[in-house]
This record gives structure tokens, sequence and C-alpha cells, in this order.
């Protein structure tokens, strides 16, 4: 598990608009990646870009190449849906499925690829997606609750195991903490940490302090105004980047100048 | 703030909003109460109007003609049979078929396209079922009639398809014109409920790598699932009570059995109350209203028994 995406000269656009221009990083396999800057400088436009997941509103379209394992995501042949078996998400709010119970949850993507699975392969896969969630022991008991009977932390962490279920090559995390308490932050930025030995993580996030706990890397994105377009200003080490950027723009918004 | 005059204390008396609110809540109280007296009011009429023939004799009821001298549950019991039967059928060619057009419109359909459609079916709950009979009569029954045959011709074997004779005055028939007429309101329902699926839950299905039909297995039909029945049951209310289309469409008929090919086997409630109505005599009213007072029952524990379908697995409804 674990890949390398390899990002180059990447344009978003919402029909003509031009949300997201030439953007080229490399994303490490076995790291976290955070991505900060100011609001609607395309963070999290880019993130959705990496699966695929901004060809869900329409018109939204993608100019440039992501290439992991050697095959280019927006390929011609290249299925969404399978790019998103690949790769998976976790959202800003917490969204396991309301009609489903907390083990149908972390099933629900497993059962995409694989419908008639033995009941005792399911217990263990929820066993397991549970665990690597840090979730276990708190549901172990009520697994056939619904999902939407666990408080906001519990519920992100059953996202990350259900997306963790179907052993993704990358996981993608776009603010997951901004809707959760302190304590539950601090659940999900451990969980981070741990995850990080078996999958490649990026992360969206607004908390500079959060991307400079949790990350490896750090890329930055600013727009240069309303209307233009956002830019990957730079993006290296985190310690590099919250010490001495390169960029002076970097060090005004990590030094709280704005944003 | 200090600019506004008088804010800086807290001022005696009641607060500017107060009054509008306690208009409010008069009217919206009074709808309220006004629709369960309503209710009471039909429920009181039907009671009273019915006791003549709930308390009569066998003797008495044996002077009304149309009885044949039954009992008023043997005479109940067939035309609340055809009844629901009719409107089983109807659910059964509806709630899938709008369920799909739900869908189309809410998911797959174009915009411009998908708005179209809605207006399209939202017009045809504008049509007066008196046309809706005079469709079902004139066009249905002659394109149906060939189907049936064959139907009967072939899989006779499954006794409810077999012995039809045409022409196609049947309960399938009616069941369904009832159909075609429920279809706009169902359909509505449901695709307003579909077009409220979080879109949350959408995108943490296709994240998943679900396709577009796996995500409305996974997130729309659950989460429509309580919606779905709503709709289904504001569409057999319609199709329990509705009297023109199946007065028009149907041979009537006083058994209780299953044949929906056959023409003469089936009544329902509604069709024969105003069927009967214009030669009943002064106890022959009483039994229809009697009748009338069975359908309002029935109603009544058919819209019970799906809030208790509803209710059941409301923690999982995804409202909470």
């Amino acid at each position: 598990m674990s890949k390398r995406i390899d990002v180059s000269d990447l344009d978003v656009y919402y029909g003509d608009f031009l949300a997201v221009e030439g953007v080229t990083m490399t994303i490490e396999a076995r790291s976290i990646t955070a991505l900060i800057g100011p609001s609607g400088c395309g963070k999290s436009t880019f993130l959705r870009t990496l699966n695929r997941m901004h060809e869900v509103i329409p018109g939204a379209r993608v100019e440039g190449k992501a290439v992991m394992d050697g095959v280019d995501l927006y390929g011609k042949h290249v299925d969404p849906v399978e790019v998103r078996r690949q790769i998976g998400m976790v959202f800003q709010r917490p969204n396991p499925f309301p009609t489903m119970s907390i083990a149908d949850n972390v099933l629900a993507g497993v059962k995409l690829n694989n419908r008639r699975l033995p009941r005792s392969e399911q217990e263990e896969i929820v066993e397991r997606a549970l665990t690597g969630a840090n979730l276990w022991n708190e549901v172990k008991d009520r697994l056939n609750r619904p999902g939407s009977s666990l408080s906001g932390g519990q519920q992100q962490r059953l996202c990350i195991a259900r997306a963790i279920a179907v052993r993704p090559q990358v996981l993608l995390m776009d603010e997951p903490c901004s809707a959760l308490d302190p304590i539950s932050t601090l659940a999900i930025e451990d969980l981070m940490n741990e995850l990080k030995d078996d999958y490649t993580i990026v992360i969206v996030t607004h908390n500079m302090q959060q991307a400079a706990r949790v990350s490896d890397r750090t890329g930055f994105f600013n727009i240069a105004g309303t209307g233009k377009p956002g830019r990957l200003i730079e993006i290296d080490d985190t310690s590099v980047m919250f010490s001495s950027p390169s960029q002076k723009a970097t060090e005004d918004y990590i030094s709280g100048r704005f944003g | 703030m200090a600019a506004v005059a008088g804010s800086e204390t807290i001022r005696r008396g009641r607060a500017p909003g107060r009054v509008g609110n306690a208009i409010f809540r008069g009217v919206s109280s009074s709808a309220g109460i006004t629709i369960v007296v309503l209710l009471g009011l039909v429920a009181a009429f039907l009671v009273y109007r019915a006791v003549p023939a709930l308390l009569a004799t066998r003797e008495e009821l044996a002077d009304v003609g149309f009885m044949r001298g039954q009992s008023l549950l043997g005479y109940v019991a067939p035309l609340a049979f055809g009844t629901v039967l009719s409107s089983v059928i109807a659910l059964v060619v509806a709630v899938p078929l709008s369920i799909g057009i739900a869908l189309f419109i809410s998911h797959y359909a174009p915009r411009r396209l998908a708005q179209g459609l809605g207006y399209l079916v939202d017009l045809l709950a504008a049509i007066p079922s008196v046309i809706f009979g005079l469709w079902g009569l004139q066009f249905l029954q002659p394109l149906v009639g060939p189907l049936f045959q064959w139907l009967s011709d072939h899989m006779g074997w499954f006794p409810p398809f077999s012995g039809y004779v045409g022409p196609a005055k049947n309960i399938m028939t009616a069941g369904l014109v009832l159909a075609v007429m429920i279809l706009p309101i169902i359909t509505a329902t449901i695709r307003e409920v579909f077009l409220q699926t979080p879109r949350l839950h959408e995108e943490a299905s296709l994240a998943l790598g679900a396709t577009r039909w796996e995500m409305i297995r996974q997130a729309v039909l659950p989460f429509g699932r309580s919606g779905i029945i709503s709709a289904a049951m504001l569409g057999m209310g319609r199709a329990l009570g509705e009297t023109m289309a199946v007065l028009m469409v149907l041979a009537p008929g006083f058994a209780m059995n299953l044949y929906v090919l056959r023409p003469g086997q089936h009544q329902s409630i509604a069709a024969n109350i105003a069927n009967q109505f214009p030669e009943a005599g002064a106890l022959g009213a009483d039994v229809l209203i009697a009748t009338g007072l069975f359908l309002f029952l029935l109603t009544f524990a058919v819209n019970l028994a799906a809030r208790w379908v509803i209710n059941r697995r409301a923690e999982f409804s995804g409202a909470n």
C-alpha cells in the first residue's frame, strides 16, 4: 500500500473560471503532506482533484497531470470510480451514513467491491478498520447501533475507518478536524501519525499549528486577489516551511500577518 | 451601539416582536385545530348516518334491494376487498415507476430536461378523474386487452391470470388507471425527498468509489425510505377513495378472489356508493354511508400501519 503522486502543471477550471493554476508538487509515500493557505486559495479544490471528486460539480475540469504508480489519474481510459477506490477521502464534516449501523458504515466501501463477503471476513474487516481508526474499544459493544449515535469526533474516526477499510493507497483529508473539539482533534492527529506508516496522507487544514504538528511536508497556497486563480506558492519540509520559508508570502502567512 | 437611543437599558413592557409572535401562534394553532375539527365532523357524520344501518335487523336490511339479503358485514367485505385489491395493483405498478421517474429527475437527467419532466408529471395531477375514466375506457382498455389475453393464454397456470374475458373491464385495468392517477403525487413527493439527500452523504459514497447507481443505493434510497413510504401512502389514500375512474372502467361484482383479469368480480367501496346512491332508499343510503365509514377506517388503518413502519427504524432514518 501507499504510493506517491506526482502532480505536474495542474490547472483546475470551473467552467471558464480558472480556480487553481499551475500546481506542481510531489506527494511522498508514507508521509503526511499538509496544504495550508487562506480561505478560497484553492487548496480544497486541489485536494478534490486528486481523487477526481471535483467532477461531482458540473463544469469542473482539470488540465495537467497527476501520476500515481505510472498512471495518469486523468488519463483517457481511467475510470474515476477506480481512482476513488485507490484514493480515499475524509471530509470536513463527519458524514457516516445515517441509515447504516456502525459496522455497515465500515463495510460500505468494501461491499462495493465485493458483494458477497463471508460473515467472518466482514467481522475481521470491521475490527481491523475500527482498530486502525482508534475507535474499536469505544464501539465494539454497539456495532449495530446507528453511526449517527456517536459523538462528532467518533463519527469522524468512523469515517476514517470506512475509508481505510478498503485499503486505499492514499488518504485525502479535507479539514478533518474543523468541526471537532480539541480533544477529538488530538485523537485524529494521533491517528494520522499512526496511519502514515501505511498510507500516503494529504491533509488540508486551516490550522497552522496542526500542519506543524502532524505533517512532514507543507505546501502553501495563496491567491493574488478575488477572481484570480489560487497557486501553490511553495512546498517544502514542514520544519523548513515553519522556520525559514523561501517566499515572503509564506512567511507572512505563517507568522500571522494575514489570512 | 450607544447611538441608538434608549438601547442602553432593558426596556419595560413587551419586546416589539411579541404581538406578531402571538398572532402567528394563534393562526397556526387554529389551522391545526381546524383540521382536527373537520376530520371529527366528517367522522361524526359518517357514524351518525351509519348507526341506523349498523343497528338494523336482518329483516330490515333484506328490504334494501342492492344488498340481496346479505348482512352489513357480508356486504362490505367484498367491497373492501375490491378496494384494497385495486389500490394494491395501483401501488405495485406506480411506486417502482415513480421511484424511477423521481431518480431520473433528481439524479440522472440534465437539469433542463428534469425541470420539463417535473412539470409534465405535475400536470398529470391536474387532470380530472373523469377524464382518466374516459381514457381508461376508450384508450387503455383496447390497448391492454390483447396483452391480458396473452397473459391468460401463456401464464394461465398462475391462477390470478386465468380466465380473461374481454373487454378488459376487470380490476387489473382499473388498477392500471389508478396507477396512472396516483403517479404524479407519488413521483412529486419522492422527487422532493431525493433532492433533499444531503450532499455530504452522496459525496461520502462517491469518495468510496461508488458508481452513480451504487451511490443511489447507498445514500439516496435509504435516506428516502420513509419519504417513499409516505408518498406511497398519499397515493394509496387517493387510490382507495377514487370513485369516478373505477366506476367507469370496472364491470362490478361482489366476489372475493384474485382473478384480476376477469370482469364482474370486484367492486370498490367508493365506486359502489356512487353507483347505488341515486336509487337507494333511506336505509339503503345509510348502508352506503356505513360502507363509507368503513373506507374511512380502512384508510386510517393503512396510514397508521405506514407510520409504524417508518417509526420502527426511526433511529436509522438520518433525521437525528
